[in-house]
């Protein structure tokens, strides 16, 4: 009896032990956030790799960028995190501006700083909301949605859109902000606060939440500087990098904020981290409408769509203006030959913009080093040895957008 | 350490391998043959007076006659513990188009080269897995050459033909996801009147 008791259960063993096999996640996945496609090769439960494929969002944006001018190129970077338009705006921005050196008066740099700040807010809301929906928190979806309204009602009423805003301009911002407008954000800035207080009541000490994030996806902080990770994402495994902090552009030099580091590199520390930028980012655009200074918000040498192409044209009188005859200048000296890298702090990480001018009016090439695109890279590398559900939270906690990854 | 002292000791340290130093807004690139790269990234990254552990960013360029040499690979470094960048531009010639991986030194280099690869057609030797990332495979040509008009030349993808009959085919599932031939659908049609 009992060899025979061994032999069935040796059947029933055999019978458990399953081939690896592949299971398609997406490109119609609601947890995705977008149309990525990962293959998981799975053993059981566990993954032993994701390969993600991507580009069913590509629209050759770097492409088309060679064939218009700088101030045309603006409204195509507002397709890349188009969770955060704004923020992508101020990337472009300040990138054409460093490579055609203009200077931008200090109240569109302060307006931008704000705005910037306010892109940060709206990516952070969205990422919390859908990441809690991911996990299984429907209920902070609903929450964060409340306040991302009020602040796309506020983008809407300085440029008129909530989502493609195109509100910065090569040089400073389209137009000024209303009395209005500063008075609502600073209603707004003094409420939030107890909003962030809301959330974290909902599931910073929830066991579920915490079983679900801590100790999954870990990465080390040398893996995740090689890895080529950036933003809280990078943060959140303990290395202090920030560009608003490491190379300071607009307002950042004026204002004052600390920049939350974790030390695990687990989600949750990731998802700590941007919690606790949202208190910063509340900080600063505070500080922005008190001590947003009088003056002049675009510079004047700007170029912008009035002249799509080629050189600047000046009208100059003539020396003899009786004679009525005027003439046009042209002014080449914006354009000149060189390349520049410059990086801003997105939501989602660094968004570096790569220029090479050939002295024309419009890009030679223009790379775009999106965050999203390296952080899917680092995918196959987080999810390896995790369970198949992790892959969801971990995916959240990177915090990918598919239009930039794709580009 | 400012950047032209870094494109110093890059100098010193490769005296036959640094065709130039560009400066342009406070920003240098230095431009390198392609030969060494690998060793000279690596000595950047693991140098401790230098510490260029960040790869920012990867890209190529396509200089269609504008230079000699046609393509560049650019590395843009930063180092986030001594707070300092650099530029690596390495030529890459049209008949050579090829060029060593260092995804040895970074492993986030992976999918910048493979990007890098698709757009320009750039090889990039010792990659672990060197295929088409953005464009769907089977894709002719490479985009970002300069010699790539913009819209395609009014070539189609090879694939395209399949996707639309795909969706085609699609389309004629019912509420119940039975398929439904249009023919045999009209011929019933007709059995009624």
């Amino acid at each position: 009896m009992p060899e025979n008791k061994s032999e069935s259960k040796q059947t029933t063993v055999q019978h458990m032990a399953y081939e690896p096999y592949t299971v398609a996640m997406g490109p119609q996945h609601p947890a995705t956030h977008g149309v990525l496609k990962l293959d998981l090769e799975l053993d059981g439960e566990t993954i032993l790799e994701c390969k993600p494929t991507v580009g069913f969002l590509h629209r050759g944006v770097e492409k088309l960028a060679e064939n218009i001018s700088y101030a045309q190129c603006l409204p195509l970077t507002d397709r890349l995190d188009y969770i955060a338009a704004m923020a992508n705006n101020v990337a472009y921005s300040v990138a054409v501006e460093t490579l055609l050196g203009i200077e931008v008066p200090l109240r569109a740099k302060y307006i931008r700083t704000m705005v910037m700040e306010m892109a940060r807010l709206t990516g952070h809301l969205l990422w919390l909301a859908t990441h809690a929906l991911d996990i299984g928190a429907m209920t902070v979806f609903l929450y964060c949605f409340r306040e991302r309204e009020n602040l796309l009602d506020m983008f809407e009423e300085i440029c008129g859109a909530r989502l493609t805003t195109s509100y910065t301009c090569i040089g400073g911002v389209r137009q000024d902000v209303t009395g209005h407008f500063l008075e609502s954000l600073h209603a707004f800035t003094d409420e939030f606060p107890s909003r962030i207080a809301e959330y974290e009541t909902l599931i910073d000490k929830n066991r579920i939440w915490l079983q679900r994030t801590q100790g999954v996806g870990v990465v080390s902080a040398e893996d995740a500087v090689s890895l080529g990770l950036t933003g809280p994402t990078l943060r959140g495994s303990g290395v202090d990098y920030d560009v608003r902090k490491h190379m300071p552009y607009d307002a950042y030099p004026y204002v004052e904020f600390e920049v939350p580091i974790g030390s695990k590199g687990d989600v949750y520390d990731r998802y700590r981290c941007r919690m606790e930028e949202m208190h910063q980012s509340n900080s600063i655009i505070r500080q922005c409408i008190e001590a947003l200074p009088p003056g002049p918000i675009r510079a004047e040498d700007a170029p912008d769509l009035v002249m799509p192409y080629g050189p600047q044209k000046v009208v100059e009188a003539d020396a003899t203006f009786s004679s009525g005859i005027i003439k046009l200048v042209e002014d080449r000296k914006r354009f000149i030959k060189g390349d520049v890298y410059v990086a801003a702090e997105v939501p989602k990480g660094e968004l570096g913009f790569y220029f090479v001018s050939d002295g024309r009016g419009v890009p030679y090439r223009m790379h775009i080093r999106s965050p999203s695109y390296i952080h899917i890279g680092a995918l196959p590398f987080l999810c390896k040895g995790q369970m198949v559900a992790d892959v969801i939270a971990i995916i959240g906690s990177v915090d990918v957008v598919l239009g930039e990854c794709d580009r | 350490m400012e950047p032209l002292e870094i494109a110093q000791k890059i100098r010193e340290r490769f005296p036959d391998q640094v065709i130039q130093v560009e400066e342009h807004r406070g920003q240098v690139g230095v431009i390198v043959k392609k030969d060494r790269i690998v060793e000279m990234l690596r000595w950047l990254h693991d140098d401790p007076a230098l510490q260029l552990n960040h790869l920012a960013d990867l890209c190529g360029v396509d200089y269609l006659a504008k230079k000699d040499v046609r393509f560049e690979v650019v590395y843009n470094l930063y180092s986030i513990p001594l707070r300092h960048r650099i530029r690596i531009r390495a030529e890459v010639p049209e008949d050579d188009c090829r060029i060593d991986s260092v995804t040895s030194i970074w492993m986030g280099a992976n999918w910048h080269e493979r990007e890098c690869y698709d757009l320009l057609g750039i090889t990039f030797d010792g990659h672990p897995d060197l295929r088409r990332i953005l464009l769907p495979e089977g894709w002719e040509g490479h985009p970002l050459r300069k010699d790539y008009p913009l819209d395609g030349g009014g070539k189609r993808w090879s694939g395209y033909e399949e996707v639309v009959e795909k969706s085609k085919r699609l389309r004629q599932h019912d509420f119940y996801g039975m398929y439904q031939d249009p023919t045999k659908k009209a011929g019933l049609e007709d059995a009624r009147e």
